[in-house]
């Protein structure tokens, strides 16, 4: 096991998760609003912003999916230490880390189901670059619009359309958050 | 002068300050000892560990000792604590027949291999007051002597269900999933299997899971019990130690087991057969766990293929739900608690009712 | 205060709050949604307030400022001891000013003053399910929330009418979230559900009942009615006598035993800043059958 693997949690667990989880909160409460997000430090390319949610969300108790983009030994030795959680085939994953292009399809996700639509995957979604600008947002969370660098606009519209039922995502860069329920309606801008 | 009623915070510690001084109680007696309530009240102590789903009879005879011996009080600091304990891990299924046990019968057999044990029990006492107790000192004590020394070392005890289940006479228990749910770890969930049934019940309130059997036994869902057997005694608890790579025993804890043999079923396919209710409760707690065993059975109608006679005891989404003495009394005495505002908004409702009601029908009609 | 090391800050063990946070985010996901959750043991009973505290104990963080009331007052003995425990398991700071509050845990009431951006509204939450007690079976209700189903909601709300001529809802009056989840506000009167829109994140918690749920910020909250039966907030027909509010939920207070009563202000904060800036008592604050003595 690496040193980098014993590195990077949190100093202080009971503070830092909850600056972290009050941020992830308020950045799914209101969808294209822009959060510091840091405190936790991961092996690359995982950012700060990534690895702080995961030390915020998971434990032994959520399945995790590790797209190709963030699988390594150092990963998942840092996850071994920290988290504890099971990596998993993306249908299983309760949580899924990685960019954009390796959590293709998104479609392997759980979205729930009718009884249940809280059973479904969170994405955390690295970006190379996250700002308050393109796609138009409305929707719950949203006093009149709002605008989010979204990586492609067509599967979350369709991802939308199936409401109540869809996973949700988290978007990091850096030490920033965005997120993105599935409750939004989105248009190209 | 309306003045609103302030010193809440004044008001609830002189509350507290008295309920201590109530629960010492005169000064000039002896103050109770955990290690007294623990030894004297062993079967108060086994019903709060039972229910508050916590194994520890010091813990429990500390929460029966502040709770000045209310024992749903007692059960609710040991189930308060017990949130706070993290989970280090999970020992192997205990096995209750290699059970050392203090007490076994069974209402089936007249004898069977390792014999009846009545054990400690109170079930051919007299219920006469022994005035005797009255007295206080070693008079008082001189009469238990050696009940227990000098007695032959247990034999083996092998299950009565085993035996019938050797000749196909029972219904095989088939095993359960490989990991049980954890009802104090995932919220509940009905239709509920059977392992979270047998949680639920194990944890539930002694009077309620008892008053539930006693209606399967009055004709709600009768299923025609036999005490096939009774245990309690102590059992071994075996836990993987990872940086061991193999099992240790950590500890021994008593528990009491029922296994009724119920009425049978069977069909042109099937041949008849006995089915089964099952009953594990910390301690020595037989009332309880003969009670589950009835109840746990009552609610197998539909994997036995069973009518729904629409009794309370068949029903696990009413039965689980309303077991649990800490979310009961919880809820019912919460109605104690200020309820002014829905209460104010009531009252105008039913004024303005009763204004509309009060109206000239010329107007009414406008 | 100093922290009580025995426990954990915000005494929940860190794998329970992450539990809590993790169906928290999904109720922000699914406005009006009850996300199930594994609702630990509190150190007060049930019923007073264990799903909000366990909402509350996953939110705090030590910089928020905290904020309790129980029927609007921040002095009812509730709001106290769970004040109380946070100051001594968390350290948080405490206020009785909505404004100072940066989160709000309440039974029964919404603050008067409008909640903005950045503050948390939780709620204590007796019964969650709006459908409970029309159909007392979860497995059933959870149906007719998949189907979005509501068809015995407005069956009852409609059987009112033709009994009484008006929906007899006063209170925990059902509310359609974002045209899909019919929800319970929790026991506020029907005077506060207009407020349910607002910018303030509001969090709901049932702890008996294992439930979770929210509503984000700007949401929209639509209370149950019909064309020919509009909803109607309602209150008292009367102004504050101590601070002269017309506009504000009114608690009716028996100040002897000849039917006089007088009514103030359920929300204490509101009404004492209302008084601290000069706002006078209403004139003819009491009323039938006679009036208050002062």
């Amino acid at each position: 096991m690496q040193n980098t693997a014993l590195t990077g949690g949190f100093e202080n667990a009971p503070v830092q998760s909850a600056i972290a989880f009050r941020a992830c909160l308020e950045a799914m409460a209101r969808p294209g609003t822009l959060h510091q997000l840091d405190g936790g430090a991961a092996p690359a390319p995982c950012s700060a912003a990534a690895a702080t949610a995961l030390l915020t969300f998971c434990d032994a108790e959520t399945p995790l999916f590790l797209a190709p983009s963030h699988d390594s030994p150092d990963m998942r030795d840092w996850l071994a230490f920290h988290i504890g959680a099971s990596l998993v085939a993306p249908e299983n994953a309760m949580f899924a880390l990685g960019t954009w292009d390796s959590l293709q399809p998104l479609s392997r996700f759980a979205i729930g189901t009718p009884d249940y639509p809280d059973r479904s995957a969170t994405l955390i979604i690295e970006l190379p670059s996250l700002s308050a600008s393109g796609a138009r947002l409305t929707g719950p969370g949203i006093k009149e619009h709002a605008h989010l660098s979204l990586p492609s606009v067509p599967e979350f519209q369709q991802n939308a359309a199936r409401f109540p039922l869809g996973w949700d995502a988290l978007f990091t860069c850096g030490h920033q958050l965005a997120a993105l329920p599935r409750s939004t309606k989105i248009e190209a801008s | 002068m309306y003045v609103a009623v302030k010193g809440g915070e004044r008001a609830i510690d002189n509350a507290h300050d008295w309920l201590a001084d109530e629960r010492r109680g005169p000064r000039d007696i002896a103050e109770l000892s955990i290690a007294q309530i623990r030894h004297q009240l062993a079967l108060a102590v086994n019903r709060v560990m039972a229910e508050g789903s916590l194994y520890d009879p010091d813990l429990a005879a500390l929460a029966i000792k502040q709770a000045r011996g209310d024992l749903i009080e007692a059960i609710f600091l040991i189930r308060a604590y017990r949130t706070t304990l993290p989970r280090i891990g999970h020992s192997h299924p205990v096995d209750t027949g290699a059970m050392a046990c203090d007490r076994r019968i069974s209402a089936t057999f007249k004898d069977l291999p390792g014999g009846q044990v009545l054990g400690p029990t109170f079930d051919y006492t007299h219920r006469l007051l022994d005035f005797k107790l009255l007295a206080e000192g070693p008079t008082a004590e001189a009469g238990n002597s050696g009940a227990t020394q000098g007695m032959p070392a247990p034999a083996p005890m092998p299950r009565v269900s085993d035996f019938l289940n050797r000749d196909g006479l029972i219904q095989d228990e088939q095993p359960g999933p490989q990991t049980p749910p954890d009802m104090t770890r995932q919220p509940m969930e009905y239709p509920a299997d059977r392992p979270l049934r047998l949680q639920a019940l194990s944890r539930g309130d002694e009077g309620f899971v008892l008053g539930m059997a006693y209606s399967t036994q009055r004709g709600y869902g009768r299923n025609h019990p036999f005490v096939g057997e009774l245990r309690i005694g102590s059992v071994a608890v075996e836990m993987d130690i990872p940086e061991l790579g193999f099992a240790v025993e950590i500890g021994e804890i008593t528990l009491t087991e029922c296994e009724t043999v119920n009425q049978f079923t069977g069909s042109k396919t099937e041949p008849a057969q006995f089915t089964r209710g099952y009953g594990l409760v910390f301690g020595q707690t037989e009332r309880k766990a003969i009670s589950m065993a009835l109840v746990d059975r009552a609610l197998r109608w539909e994997e036995l293929g069973e009518d729904n006679m629409g009794a309370p005891a068949q029903d696990a989404e009413f039965v689980l739900s309303h077991a649990d003495n800490i979310q009961a009394t919880g809820f019912l005495e919460h109605i104690k608690l200020p309820h002014y505002v829905d209460f104010q908004s009531e009252l105008e409702l039913v004024r303005k009712l009763r204004a509309e009601a009060s109206t000239p029908l010329s107007e009414a009609a406008e | 205060m100093t922290q009580d090391t025995h426990y954990n800050f915000a005494y929940l063990d860190e794998q329970t709050k992450r539990m809590i946070r993790r169906a928290l985010l999904k109720a922000m996901a699914i406005p009006g949604y009850q996300v199930p959750f594994a609702s630990r043991e509190m150190p007060m009973p049930y019923g007073w307030g264990t799903g909000g505290v366990q909402v509350s104990a996953a939110c705090l963080t030590p910089s928020d400022t905290l904020k309790v009331i129980d029927q609007g007052a921040d002095d009812t003995t509730n709001a106290v001891s769970i004040r109380k425990f946070f100051e001594k398991t968390a350290q948080v700071a405490t206020t009785e000013s909505t404004r100072a509050a940066s989160l709000i845990q309440t039974r029964h009431r919404i603050p008067e003053e409008p909640l903005r951006e950045g503050q948390i509204l939780v709620y204590q939450v007796p019964i969650p399910e709006p459908l409970r007690f029309l159909e007392p079976r979860e497995t059933e209700t959870r149906k007719m929330h998949a189907l979005q189903d509501y068809g015995l909601m407005h069956v009852k709300l409609y059987e009112d009418i033709a009994r009484h001529g008006n929906i007899a809802t006063s209170y925990a009056y059902p509310v359609k979230v974002q045209g899909r989840y019919v929800m319970d506000p929790s026991p506020i009167p029907k005077f506060d559900n207009p407020k349910l829109r607002m910018a303030a994140i509001q969090l709901f918690g049932a702890g008996r009942e294992q439930r979770i749920y929210a509503i984000p910020p700007y949401t929209d909250v639509v209370s149950l009615d019909f064309e020919d039966h509009p909803f109607e907030p309602s209150k008292a027909n009367h102004a504050c006598s101590l601070c002269g509010a017309d506009h504000t939920y009114l608690d009716e207070v028996i100040v002897d035993d000849r039917g006089g009563r007088m009514f103030v202000c359920s929300d204490t904060d509101y009404c004492a800043t209302r008084q601290a800036t000069g706002a006078a008592p209403a004139q003819t604050a009491t009323s039938q059958p006679q009036e208050a003595q002062p």
